[in-house]
């Protein structure tokens, strides 16, 4: 058979290829991201061994690198965002899609928008003028804590209430049928529906927490070496020490803090990846019913 | 609702326990109502923070602010901020420049090709994955592959911020091409036209604007980054308009080096570049709110 598009088809497949390509550019990122600077910090690996994980002695001067400090630190901060941002996303999502009328709505779509579009540097400069010092919290944990909060709140709910909103109006009517108040009606149709979609939306939080760096690098005390349980004490994470030590580190302590970015990178991946999946998994439930 | 309170109070018996229940009801959309509050609180604290001391700053002699080099010295009083505006301007117009694109392409394939395949589901999955990956960690990634071949530049800068603009700008067109009716794809082919040429002149066009509504706010939070830009660009001083040549600056890098500053001249600096930041965001973010509005209005 003779093909009249000819060279037109030749363009058409052309175009698909130049397409796939591009789609997977994101997985050719990913995976060279992995590759690129996981063979930068094996000098450091060379050194420590497994003790780059396993101790909290930080001295560059003496070239030890005892990383568990900033793990931990990388961590509690991470919970502590957690612990203030999830009832109050939670309580926005709920009224954002359980209470208000929709004049109301929309401008509180429009309020997470905005806080979601402040960049992290503006926030991090406004913790470390103006919070940590006119509120008495200092440097700390704590302070680092209260800002990763205001910047997970926006994607925590607004994924809760993507996830909320999936919940069938015929299990609420349902409920409300039967006598339950609002309330009532919340534990016993939107949360039993919503909650897988909802771990999923905090994980999600929970991996842009321990990220996030300019903020917790300007606010978070930078502190060396401190395993501790106080929220007021100063400390530092991982992408804190990075962000503050780069520049005027030598070859191997880059390479450490190259480390630092190696191990922050795997377990975001790993949160995230689980994350995505939850939420996923919910949505499409939520499509079904 | 209420008639059923009515209804239900009617009943003595149950009225005294109904009553406790809708108390608690109640507390709890008290508790959203103030969970409300707390969400709007510190947006309203960091926005009357940063026009209380950056207005002072910016426009104090305007423009000079927005045009004078920045003072190599800290301590130094006045302004100067120029440098910075050109250097945000640049690395994140060409970083759009390259996401935009390659990410509207990678989403033509997830939707208009690879529809169901496992391929585009991996890259979808992937893509989402992506968008939480640290930027510390991509700024990283680009000091490995380009800078510690090439050296700083604002190009380094755009390269960091394009591949956290990529997956973001892949989401957003896919549910722009997902909103695109078939009878448009079906009457294309029905001429005759080919399925590139289709999606050329027919589907992007007609998602065009919420793709440019998509793509500006991803350039709006890539103009605001800092992490990744703190290992590809350096912290000139002094303006530099070579986008592959020499160490360049931004106003995010200005903001966290003056931050910290013991000196209180580099900390109204840090926020007279903060509310610059800010406005040019807001502008970003305005200008993307009038394309959306607009395909709003047209459906």
């Amino acid at each position: 058979m003779h093909d009249l598009r000819g060279h037109r088809a030749y363009a058409d497949g052309a175009f698909r290829w130049a397409a796939a390509g591009a789609a997977a550019l994101v997985l050719l990122i990913l995976g060279l991201i992995f590759i690129t600077i996981t063979s930068r910090s094996l000098p450091v690996f060379h050194q420590m061994g497994l003790s780059f994980f396993t101790t909290s002695r930080w001295s560059p001067a003496d070239a030890l690198f005892g990383a568990l400090a900033f793990i931990w630190g990388t961590a509690f901060t991470a919970l502590i965002a957690l612990a203030i941002a999830v009832p109050i996303s939670l309580g926005m999502a709920l009224f954002m899609t359980q209470v208000a009328p929709p004049v109301i709505k929309k401008p509180l779509v429009y309020l997470t928008d905005l806080l979601a579009g402040v960049p992290s540097v503006v926030f991090g400069l406004w913790g470390v003028l103006v919070l940590s010092q006119h509120f008495g919290l200092g440097r700390s944990f704590l302070t680092a804590g209260i800002i990763l909060a205001i910047m997970i709140v926006p994607i925590i709910t607004s994924l809760s209430r993507e996830v909320i909103e999936t919940t069938p109006p015929g299990d609420k009517e349902g409920a409300l049928a039967l006598g339950a108040t609002r309330w009532e009606m919340i534990g016993a149709a939107v949360l039993p529906h919503s909650a897988g979609g909802l771990v999923g939306a905090v994980m999600l939080g929970l991996g842009r927490a321990m990220g996030e760096t300019i903020a917790a690098a300007l606010v978070i005390g930078s502190a060396l070496g401190q395993l501790t349980l106080s929220p007021l004490a100063p400390g530092n994470s991982m992408p804190a020490v990075i962000a503050n030590e780069w520049g005027e580190a030598d070859a191997l302590h880059k390479s450490a803090l190259i480390a630092l970015a190696v191990t922050l990178f795997v377990i975001t991946i790993i949160v995230n990846l689980a994350a995505t999946a939850i939420v996923q998994r919910s949505m499409r439930k939520g499509q079904g019913s | 609702m209420i008639d059923l309170a009515e209804v239900t109070s009617a009943q003595p018996d149950l009225s005294a326990k109904r009553s406790w229940r809708s108390v608690k009801s109640t507390t709890m959309t008290g508790l959203m109502i103030a969970s409300v509050v707390l969400v709007a609180l510190p947006l309203i604290a960091v926005v009357w923070a940063i026009f209380g001391r950056g207005v002072a700053v910016a426009f104090h002699g305007f423009p000079d602010f927005f045009i004078k080099e920045i003072p190599s010295v800290a301590r130094r009083a006045g302004p100067g901020m120029g440098p910075a505006i050109l250097g945000t301007l640049m690395v994140t117009g060409a970083a759009t420049l390259i996401a935009v694109p390659l990410g509207v392409l990678g989403a033509v394939y997830l939707h208009e090709y690879g529809v169901g395949n496992r391929f585009s589901r991996l890259v979808r999955f992937m893509a989402t994955v992506m968008t939480g990956v640290p930027s510390i960690v991509m700024g990283l990634f680009i000091y490995v592959v380009w800078t510690l071949h090439f050296g700083y530049s604002a190009f380094g800068g755009s390269l960091a911020l394009a591949c956290l603009m990529l997956p973001v700008v892949i989401g957003a067109t896919e549910q722009m091409l997902k909103l695109v009716p078939n009878h448009l794809r079906e009457a294309s082919y029905a001429l005759g036209t080919s399925k590139s040429r289709t999606i050329l002149t027919v589907v992007l066009p007609a998602a065009l604007p919420g793709i440019v509504s998509g793509s500006l706010l991803a350039v709006a939070r890539a103009a605001g980054e800092t992490a990744p830009l703190l290992f590809a660009v350096g912290a000139a001083t002094e303006y530099n308009p070579h986008l592959f040549e020499e160490a360049n600056t931004a106003l995010s890098i200005q903001i966290f080096g003056n931050a910290t500053s013991s000196f209180v001249a580099a900390q109204d600096r840090a926020w007279g570049a903060a509310l610059t930041l800010v406005l040019l965001t807001f502008i970003i973010t305005l200008v993307a709110r009038v394309f959306t509005a607009r395909i709003a209005s047209r459906r």
